[in-house]
């Protein structure tokens, strides 16, 4: 590898103007000045760390789905053996799972929704307050942001919980409520809204203070061109405000997306380590298919199903970094 | 209510901009109480005495203070052990990330060379990859390597994603350093080595200390790795909190006790970093 470098060495970098003038004289005798291998050298410990922690799991993910890989496998009493496409074919005929993946589409679309329009309304209230109003919102967006999950999990749980949590005392002082006792995670579909507004709460401030910066990019003298023209409130947002935010929107979509599709500890930490069949949704399901039914192989192929259903997603934020110049 | 407002300004008059403006900073009042509310509620519970935790008419405002459900929560089970155990991790894991990924960085933002794009195309790309989805092979890797159960083991797989993310936020900060600021050492005779470490490592000393304090959060929360890769016995914080329970079932105020001396230390090493990273986090630097 040195011999490669110092036959190298004199090349000046192709895009570095105007090269430092060669009088200079160069402190130590053979030091290279940025010879084609000198990047490569700099990445390598990372890609030898990604190539083992990221890439090689990956490699073993996809062989993985193709082979029975079981408890006996695992201790290595039998080699593991290819069954070919049998673990896909055995998880797309499943019933259950197609109710996984229906369960699991219905829950992010909703907690990207919701975290997307609460974010805006939020964001858009934050420029018409006064100034102390803005920091206490901040500061609870920051604390609420800054919350580790699996704290912020097992606050909800207390909140909502059937005899004590404050939820169901206080909604029970309504008139006509009575809800003490009330068990919020004895029905799949509540217990989920619970959770998806658990994974809002947690998602909204990102989204907040990033559209807060995008929307004092905005031009006022735009905004004011179109009031007096006639627009109203919402034609200056819809004509003047959004097309101007559209980039931002577009990424913090797609990062929603492919975080609540990757929505794990929420669900499994809330229902106590075994999330029951109407909780189950793509993460969990793999993973009990791995670690509680010891069908290593199955789990991976849901494992890959998930991530080919987010590769659209993701190759829709790539072409967006890559169209606003942040990949130069 | 939008329409009001624009009413309201296009009125111009003084009285009916005022009224509307209380009328917003009332909506963000609510904003801030419901927002905030699950935060005042452990703090709550957790300084409460613990019999009022489980009265089934609570009351809002604050009744007592004690400490006691703090003790409970040391005593209840091993809390220390866990937390030293995060400690190590988080901290191994910035070393080696900081490091590691500050020589990525440089190469992506300060060398052109064939191939540049791809990388980046791809150590982003890897961040897009679901942690929970890896957890299969991941499990099996360390297995084989016999670093299961070790906390080496836990500390390279958390360099997966530690690591996409402080290349990209350094990279973002080594861009916005002047090329020319280099170029001028080097010109009085610096080297490329030395034009680094007297001028742009200076400059980039803030962005390295903010990316370290969120890349430190980020370990430190991580919970799924942390559950499945290490034993009962050498549980790291995050584990330690989701089993939270005793023999009597959950109690609810030690727990949140519990989890008000996690999440303290962590919120207000957020605090201090959230600006320097808001920008960085557009980029997509962070994950989930």
């Amino acid at each position: 590898m040195s011999a490669a470098d110092t036959t190298t060495a004199k090349v000046p970098p192709t895009r570095q103007s105007p090269p430092p003038p060669p009088v200079v004289p160069r402190p130590r005798g053979g030091r290279r000045s940025g010879g084609a291998a000198t990047p490569w050298l700099l990445l390598a410990p990372c890609l030898l760390v990604l190539a083992l922690v990221m890439g090689y799991p990956l490699v073993r993910l996809v062989t993985l789905s193709f082979q029975k890989f079981g408890q006996s496998q695992l201790w290595g009493f039998q080699p593991a053996e290819s069954v070919g496409i049998d673990n896909f074919t055995g998880v797309l005929e499943d019933g259950e799972f197609w109710q996984v993946v229906l369960r699991t589409i219905v829950f992010a679309a909703g907690c990207v929704i919701l975290t997307m329009v609460i974010g805006m309304l939020i964001a858009l209230l934050l420029q018409r307050v006064s100034g102390w109003v803005k920091t206490l919102v901040n500061i609870a967006l920051v604390a609420s942001w800054g919350m580790p999950v699996i704290v912020a999990t097992t606050v909800f749980k207390w909140l909502f919980d059937a005899d004590y949590g404050i939820l169901n005392a206080v909604l029970s002082r309504l008139p006509g409520v009575e809800l003490i006792g009330h068990n919020w995670f004895a029905s799949g579909p509540q217990g989920l809204a619970v959770i998806m507004l658990l994974v809002v709460w947690g998602a909204v401030p990102f989204v907040v203070i990033t559209l807060s910066a995008g929307l004092t990019q905005v031009p006022a003298e735009l905004e004011e061109a179109a009031r007096l023209d006639g627009a109203g409130a919402w034609g200056v947002f819809r004509y003047v405000t959004l097309p101007i935010l559209k980039p931002i929107i577009v990424m913090l979509t797609t990062l929603s997306v492919i975080w609540d599709m990757g929505v794990f500890p929420q669900v499994f930490v809330m229902r106590n380590g075994h999330p029951e069949a109407e909780f189950q949704i793509l993460t969990t399901y793999s993973y009990d298919r791995a670690f509680v039914v010891n069908d290593y192989g199955q789990g991976s192929a849901i494992a890959l199903i998930t991530v080919l259903l987010l590769l659209g997603v993701v190759a829709v934020y790539m072409r967006q970094m890559l169209k606003i110049g942040e990949v130069e | 209510m939008s329409a009001v407002a624009s009413e309201a300004s296009r009125a111009g008059s003084r009285s009916g901009r005022r009224r509307s403006k209380s009328g917003w900073n009332l909506l963000g009042l609510l904003v801030f109480a419901v927002a905030g509310f699950p935060v005042y509620w452990m703090l709550n519970t957790a300084f409460k005495p613990a019999k009022d935790a489980i009265d089934p008419d609570p009351s809002v405002l604050p009744t007592g203070l004690t400490l006691d459900n703090f003790s409970r929560a040391l005593h209840i089970a091993d809390f220390w052990g866990p937390v030293g155990r995060s400690l190590l991790v988080s901290l191994a894991v910035v070393a080696i990330g900081v490091v590691v990924g500050m020589l990525a960085a440089l190469a992506i933002s300060r060398f052109a060379f064939r191939g540049r794009k791809v990388v980046i195309v791809g150590i982003l790309a890897v961040q897009m990859v679901p942690l929970v989805a890896m957890i299969i092979p991941v499990f099996l890797l360390l297995n084989d390597l016999n670093q299961y159960d070790k906390l080496s083991g836990l500390i390279i797989t958390y360099l997966t994603f530690i690591l996409p993310f402080t290349v990209w936020t350094l990279r973002g900060f080594i861009v916005n350093i002047p090329k020319e600021l280099e170029e001028a050492a080097m010109v009085d005779g610096c080297s490329r080595t030395g034009a680094f470490v007297r001028v742009v490592f200076p400059l980039l000393a803030p962005g390295m200390v903010a990316t370290s304090v969120y890349a430190f959060i980020q370990a430190w929360n991580e919970y799924l790795y942390a559950l499945m890769l290490l034993s009962q016995k050498n549980q790291t914080a995050t584990v330690w909190l989701s089993n939270f329970s005793t023999k009597h079932g959950t109690e609810y105020a030690p727990m949140m006790a519990g989890a008000t001396m996690m999440a303290l230390p962590i919120v207000a090493l957020f605090l201090l970093v959230q600006r320097k990273m808001a920008a960085g986090l557009t980029a997509g630097a962070v994950k989930g």
